[in-house]
């Protein structure tokens, strides 16, 4: 049985994690009347359609103008509401002062949704792709920032994010995500997903977000080259606290190679926390960074996937090329 | 720090003429204690500022965060000074914490800063962007208001700088209220014509405000920023509703109010008053009952 067969639940149809986020909003508004949600004239494309059209009282379309929208979400959390407020990714982090100030250091209890991350929405380019992102927010010292992979992961976030106090960052796909077999089914902050156990010298890939599914065939491909047991996966989606638990785990294993792997700049996001955590631990290994390189571009989702090295043949490559395994 | 104050706050309304004395000598001391500070743009918002202590905001000192409480949410932060000295008056406070202005760890930051206090609605200081957080209050105790989770309407009044005016978050934000009609809300422009660069009509200017914000389809009204009365009339005797137009309150004033010397668009925006600045401030300001304050002091 591949990696892949045992990590990813094929029964289960893809679906967009922006989709799965619009259907969880209208679960938790039934169930909790604290939730409320804006968006900047993007909610088709957010999915808050769905609640707007179930909750048009607490929904608030407050046009393009993505500050004022923070900032009014910002007044509804001091006043004691939930509130949702989403827009494409790029279009929040470029507000970052009214996030830093009316939300951060407000500590208002603001849940800031970013979808169509990445690379990974192809044909409308590099404006509407949020790149830096999680590198902005993961800065704030309140901000929790969470990337899931699939539709469990989405929801599971959202309801935890309800019994949380503090400002939240969930960072969406455009694209459809296929569904994850999990090891463990707990959820708590800063716990990733072992979907894939390793050995001692092994490469370990932390994958995000858009990008897991391809760091799972690239594990596939390494697998068949050496051993499985020379390769270890982790749905690495808390951002924010970052997984130390779980990196210490695979420290333990004295691991040849740690691999991170997203769709947002190389640096700063998952790759930025991961390299922080080993090098405070003084864990001397060796970390290869893989994420967008440069300014991204048009193209189909595949054609920018196979341009910046996102396929799992190329990133096993990048990872054979570093020499490590045996 | 700890200082044997002298001072004690009038017995007599924040809006009277010896109570807003009382707060312009506090501001001062607040700000020659602190060595930095604003002067200008927190003594033109003494008389905004003790109407709505003064019947425009129903609040109490010994519960300040009761639910159904009303909101001031003071978008122009560097006029944190009036705020704190009118906290302090209306019993949140004792005046002696008023020198303790912009040291480290307390709770009269240098601009609002709800982490440390957390009885600042907003924090604020980076422009333009109390006034959204303003208008989701509004919007939040509406909502709270109309499903019968609170028994009355809060009123929510923002106080924005004219300078800050510039912010173009501002003008998102007027839109969005002419949009959405929270009845409860009043934004009150402290306009004293000044800003750090030079006066806001050479710098950028704002003209014809009140046909803007008519456009944006608010209630604009322009008044007589230090008249007391003329404010009352809008602030306080004006009720919240569900829906209307918000009120847009155009408040002509003076910036430095009531210190002859620092009545000017930009000489005393960031200067703090030197001990001899302070001696001749406080002389003018209490030159009829003597040259002394009759209050005590909180410095010295």
């Amino acid at each position: 049985m591949s990696i892949q067969e045992k990590a990813i639940d094929n029964t289960q149809k893809a679906k967009a994690t922006r989709l799965s986020f619009g259907e969880a909003l209208v679960e938790l508004g039934t169930s909790d009347s604290r939730v409320v949600a804006l968006d900047a004239d993007l909610s088709k494309s957010t999915r808050t359609d769905l609640f707007a059209a179930k909750f048009p009282d607490r929904f608030f379309n407050m046009g393009i103008a993505e500050a004022n929208m923070i900032g009014v979400a910002a007044g509804l959390a001091t006043a004691g509401k939930v509130p949702f407020a989403a827009s494409f990714g790029a279009f929040l982090s470029g507000r970052f002062d009214q996030i830093r100030m009316s939300v951060s250091f407000s500590g208002a209890n603001v849940r800031l949704v970013g979808t169509h991350a990445g690379v990974g929405i192809g044909e409308d380019g590099h404006s509407q792709m949020a790149l830096e992102d999680l590198a902005l927010m993961r800065s704030l010292p309140n901000m929790t920032v969470f990337q899931p992979a699939d539709d469990w992961d989405t929801r599971q976030f959202m309801s935890w994010s309800l019994k949380h106090s503090g400002p939240c960052y969930m960072r969406l796909t455009r694209q459809n995500m296929p569904a994850l077999k999990r090891l463990s089914t707990v959820f708590a902050p800063g716990r990733w997903d072992c979907l894939h156990d390793a050995g001692e010298n092994a490469v370990w890939i932390l994958a995000s977000g858009g990008l897991v599914p391809a760091g799972i065939g690239a594990a596939d491909i390494l697998a068949k080259q050496s051993s499985e047991n020379q390769v270890g996966v982790y749905n690495a989606n808390w951002i924010k606290p970052i997984d130390e638990h779980s990196l210490l785990h695979l420290l333990s294993k004295k691991p040849a190679l740690v691999v991170t792997l997203e769709d947002h700049y190389s640096t700063g996001g998952l790759g930025g926390a991961v390299s922080e955590v080993l090098a405070a631990r003084g864990a001397g290994v060796r970390l290869l960074r893989i994420g967008v390189e440069g300014f991204g571009q048009s193209g189909s989702p595949e054609d920018n996937y196979r341009h910046y090295g996102f396929t799992p043949e190329a990133i096993a490559k990048r990872i054979l090329d570093a020499g490590v395994l045996r | 720090m700890f200082l044997m104050s002298t001072f004690q706050w009038p017995k007599t309304r924040m809006s009277s003429e010896l109570g807003r004395k009382a707060l312009r000598q506090t501001i001062l001391e607040q700000i020659y204690s602190a060595k930095s500070g604003h002067p200008g743009g927190s003594l033109s918002l003494v008389e905004i500022m003790s109407v709505i202590f003064d019947g425009g905001l129903e609040h109490d000192p010994r519960n300040p965060q009761k639910p159904d409480r009303d909101r001031i949410v003071l978008s122009k932060g560097h006029g944190v000074p009036a705020l704190y000295s009118a906290l302090s008056y209306a019993g949140y406070f004792d005046a002696g914490e008023l020198v303790n202005l912009r040291r480290l760890g307390h709770f009269l930051q240098g601009h609002p800063d709800r982490d440390k206090y957390p009885l600042m609605e907003a924090s604020t200081g980076s422009l333009g962007q109390g006034v959204s957080v303003a208008l989701g209050l509004a919007l939040a105790l509406r909502l709270d208001y109309q499903t019968k989770k609170i028994g009355r309407l809060p009123r929510v009044v923002c106080i924005v700088g004219d300078g800050e005016m510039q912010e173009g978050q501002v003008w998102e934000c007027l839109m969005a209220a002419g949009k959405f009609r929270p009845g409860n809300l009043t934004f009150v422009v402290d306009h004293n014509k000044g800003q750090i660069d030079g006066t806001v009509s050479e710098i950028m200017d704002l003209h014809p405000l009140e046909e803007k914000i008519k456009a944006f389809r608010l209630d604009a009204r322009r008044i007589d920023g230090h008249d007391v009365a003329a404010l009352r009339s809008l602030l306080v005797d004006r009720p919240p509703v569900e829906e209307a137009a918000p009120l847009f309150v155009i408040a002509d004033t003076l910036k430095g109010k009531g210190v002859s010397f620092m009545e000017h668009p930009t000489k005393w925006h960031g200067a703090a008053p030197t001990r001899d600045d302070l001696k001749n401030a406080l002389a003018e300001i209490w030159k009829s009952e003597g040259g002394t304050s009759p209050l005590g002091r909180i410095t010295e």
